[in-house]
């Protein structure tokens, strides 16, 4: 007997519904198979030409197909696909009436090249200013890209397939993103405005322009051959995360309701917590405290002692600076503990999704609580020896998982740190 | 579903902080005596044949005083920095480092402009025959500025905000256009009314002068052109003239603000936005009506001040909106500030927070009659926020009894 509150009084929040996609592929049990084999959904673009380009693989996923291809519509369609497969498995609400809000995390919109290009065309001369492409953008004949490029558009198409309740929330905090969409979420459940809360968290922008834009931070690995190598999280040779595309969705619930209605819980919201750092617009405070500050915040929102936690979902994005600041960081809020709590990336496998990731790794957080089973972080050949993590390296380990901390911490100083459980604490 | 009304034992919450930079200048004192003065600025020329509202230029160092911080931020981050500062120094907290290090910010924004040299070079090179296959990215990677897109990300307002002035609580940015806006305050109002925040900081910022956001709105046909005409006598020429405007405010649970002696601007009472599907004539219009339901009791002495566009069909629904409720006096934010976007919702509470703190509504500016003078102090504004594509928002900002 489990009760509907938590310690501080509040509704328990459950999980009962995830859908996911990534390079690996479509669903919950595709990609849990994948994942614990081991295999990596890293591979050479092809999806546009790499000539010039410094990093030439991504996690991208093209399995999904978008005509007009967009990097917002690929985002919108994985969107879809994953709110799919979450509201099929929670059973909730009927077809096209979820009772709910959405809170969506999704890259930031604008318009792209193939679009940009298609303007440049039509002008119709070899020479031209921003005003030509301007004078020729009205008429009507590209209205669709106003609908398309409008930062609302995904979560407004989505509230309006699914039939979510009030406004839906478009929101960005970098790398976070996921992590906090699963927040609000929480947090509207926790206050009573509502017994669901959709949470879907995409991200579909491998484009060029993107991939320029991390490459000239030095932000990506350039281990370019083979492409399923290039991820080394916690290696001492990481030079740089992957880019990636992907998209989680959860059905958050009151466990009041949730069990009203007779719903299978997969998992627990136990804890959320957020703090920013100020530091710096890309590089974390040299000495932690946010990201201490974070984790500490997320126990205490939790109820819960370091003690408690025994795996780590690590950021882990396999920056040099990225793993080192997550090692020391950690390392300050569990002590000695932290030898005895297996960690793990993701991103090793599925590249960093960016704006999906929080989403996407408290999925695969909720899938290792359910199958018992940590899956690898590949590509560990050559340990980082400053970075003492207990890594699940290379082959997936049984292990008794009760609860999972799960981080996400993004360029402007956002970190954000979630805590899950199989049943109410 | 989403509303944010105020229950019974829930904390009251005070606006104890406005920061304004607009076109009509910076700061309370500017920007009220332009209103009274019913000063308008609008460049018709620099964009023809479109309009904008330019921001009356600002001394930058004021409130970001490193030129490297500058540097690394494009026009709508600086516009939205300094605003927020403004909002921190109005509340008295500038520099308070115990309560900076725990404020909570809820930030509404779009992206950062493009670098439209960088575009047009790429474009024509290609025009004149360049296509190879690697040609896009190699210009990409020689040509853009390494840090233009921390200056392009939505969530980099907030990162700039809370690295000038040292902000350490969360940061949550919304994006999606004008509702973005409602649903920053709408948020940041029930994280406190609920006791999960004391304090928080909301807003948004816009560049209207940027030729790549026009282009997007031209696609739509959303552009104004050619000649300047408040908002309601746009039916027949319709459109927004985009705006540069920041907009920040200081939410505080009443308790937090008494404690330390902050006086209240107003107290905002409630946040509700929903999403009209906009299928069919008079959905709009729908939502407008039940929001208006959805609000606290109105009884006391009242008035609107709405963020219509100008943009068709929304503003015609939101006439038919407001024409039921035709004895509360109405005026436009769109006619005197531009169109601001995601900043158009914040900028509505500020300026009924200031309206009703100043004893008076600030006078019309119309020429169709839809707005009327009003006698005597305001107590209760209702801010109406209707997207000029999707969205609709409302807030309840009532004087402090």
């Amino acid at each position: 007997m489990t009760a509907p509150r938590d310690k501080l009084g509040r509704p328990v929040v459950v999980v009962t519904g995830m859908g996911i996609t990534t390079s690996l592929g479509a669903g919950k049990a595709d990609n849990w198979s994948k994942l614990v084999a081991g295999e990596s959904g890293i591979r050479t673009i092809t999806r546009f030409p790499i000539d010039g380009l410094k990093t030439t693989m991504a996690g991208t996923v093209d399995f999904v197909s978008v005509d007009p291809f967009s990097s917002t519509g690929l985002s919108e369609r994985m969107a879809e696909l994953v709110t799919q497969e979450a509201l099929e498995q929670a059973g909730i609400g009927a077809n096209g009436d979820f009772p709910g809000p959405l809170f969506l995390a999704v890259a930031p919109v604008e318009v792209e090249w193939p679009q940009r290009r298609e303007l440049g065309r039509a002008v119709g001369a070899p020479d031209f200013t921003y005003d030509d492409l301007l004078r020729i953008s009205g008429g009507g004949k590209y209205s669709a890209y106003h609908h398309r490029f409008m930062f609302g558009s995904v979560a407004a198409h989505l509230a309006e397939t699914f039939g979510t309740k009030g406004s839906p929330i478009s929101l960005s905090t970098a790398c976070a993103s996921g992590a906090t969409s699963i927040q609000l979420g929480v947090e509207a459940i926790r206050r009573g405005e509502t017994d669901a809360a959709l949470c879907v968290a995409t991200d579909g922008t491998v484009n060029p322009e993107a991939l320029v834009r991390f490459s000239l931070l030095s932000a990506l690995s350039t281990q370019n051959d083979p492409p399923q190598a290039a991820s080394r999280p916690f290696s001492k040779n990481r030079d740089g995360f992957v880019m990636a595309e992907g998209a989680g969705a959860l059905v958050l619930e009151s466990y009041e309701a949730a069990t009203a209605r007779g719903a299978k819980i997969l998992g627990v919201i136990a804890g959320c917590g957020e703090l920013t750092d100020s530091f710096h617009r890309t590089r974390s405070s040299p000495d932690g405290k946010p990201i201490i500050g974070c984790m500490n915040k997320t126990l205490a929102d939790a109820g819960m002692t370091p003690d408690q936690i025994d795996h780590i979902n690590a950021h882990g994005t396999a920056t040099p600076e990225n793993d080192k600041m997550e090692y020391n960081t950690t390392s300050a809020v569990f002590g000695d503990l932290l030898q005895k709590i297996p960690v793990t990336s993701n991103k090793s496998m599925v590249g960093h999704t960016i704006s999906a990731a929080g989403a996407v790794e408290a999925i695969f957080s909720l899938l290792t609580l359910e199958h018992q089973r940590i899956p690898p972080t590949i590509n560990y050949d050559n340990p980082d020896p400053t970075i003492l993590f207990d890594v699940v390296g290379n082959k997936a380990r049984d292990a008794r998982v009760t609860a999972v901390m799960s981080n996400s911490f993004g360029f402007g100083g956002q970190n954000a740190s979630l805590i899950l459980t199989r049943e109410p604490a | 579903m989403t509303d944010t009304a105020s229950k019974p034992g829930q904390t009251e919450v005070w606006i104890t902080g406005i920061g304004l930079a607009t076109s009509l200048g910076e700061g309370l004192d500017a920007n009220w005596a332009a209103l009274q003065e019913k000063r308008i600025n609008v460049d018709e020329k620099g964009f023809a044949p479109f309009i904008v509202h330019p921001l009356l230029p600002v001394s930058f160092d004021s409130q970001i005083p490193k030129k490297g911080d500058q540097r690394q931020m494009e026009a709508w981050q600086r516009i939205g920095v300094y605003a927020a500062g403004l909002a921190l120094d109005s509340a008295g907290i500038k520099g308070n480092k115990d309560i900076l290090s725990k404020i909570d910010m809820v930030v509404a924004a779009g992206g950062g402009e493009r670098d439209l040299n960088v575009d047009t070079g790429v474009l024509t090179a290609e025009a004149k025959g360049a296509n190879a296959p690697g040609f896009l990215n190699e210009r990409l990677m020689s040509d853009l500025r390494p840090t233009l897109f921390l200056a392009q990300l939505s969530n980099l307002l907030a990162g700039n905000i809370a690295i000038v002035n040292g902000l350490g609580g969360t940061s949550r940015t919304f994006m999606g256009e004008e509702v973005a806006g409602a649903d920053a305050a709408r948020i940041a109002l029930s994280r406190i009314a609920s006791g999960e925040s004391d304090i928080a900081l909301v807003g948004g910022s816009h560049n209207g002068e940027r030729k790549d956001l026009m282009v997007l709105y031209e696609f739509g046909d959303f552009n104004l052109r050619d000649k300047f005409a408040p908002v309601w006598a746009r039916k027949d020429h319709a459109g927004f003239a985009l705006g540069s405007a920041g907009a920040f405010l200081v939410l505080e649970s009443k308790a937090h603000a008494e404690a330390r002696g902050a006086k209240p601007y107003a107290k905002l009472s409630s946040v509700v936005t929903d999403l009209a599907r906009r299928k069919q004539g008079g959905d709009m219009e729908a939502t407008l009506e039940k929001l208006w339901d959805k609000l606290p009791k109105r009884d006391g002495k009242g008035a609107i001040i709405s963020g219509a566009t100008g943009a068709e069909p929304a503003t015609s629904e939101e006439r038919g909106f407001l024409k039921k409720h035709a004895d509360f006096p109405v005026r436009a934010t769109g006619t005197m500030f531009g169109h601001t976007m995601e900043t158009q919702f914040p900028l509505g509470i500020a300026l009924a927070a200031l309206s009703i703190s100043r004893g008076a509504l600030f006078p019309p500016n119309d020429t169709t009659g839809t707005e009327i003078e009003m006698q005597g102090a305001p107590t209760q504004i209702v801010v109406v926020g209707a997207g000029h594509w999707r969205g609709e928002g409302m807030a309840l900002v009532e004087a402090i009894d």
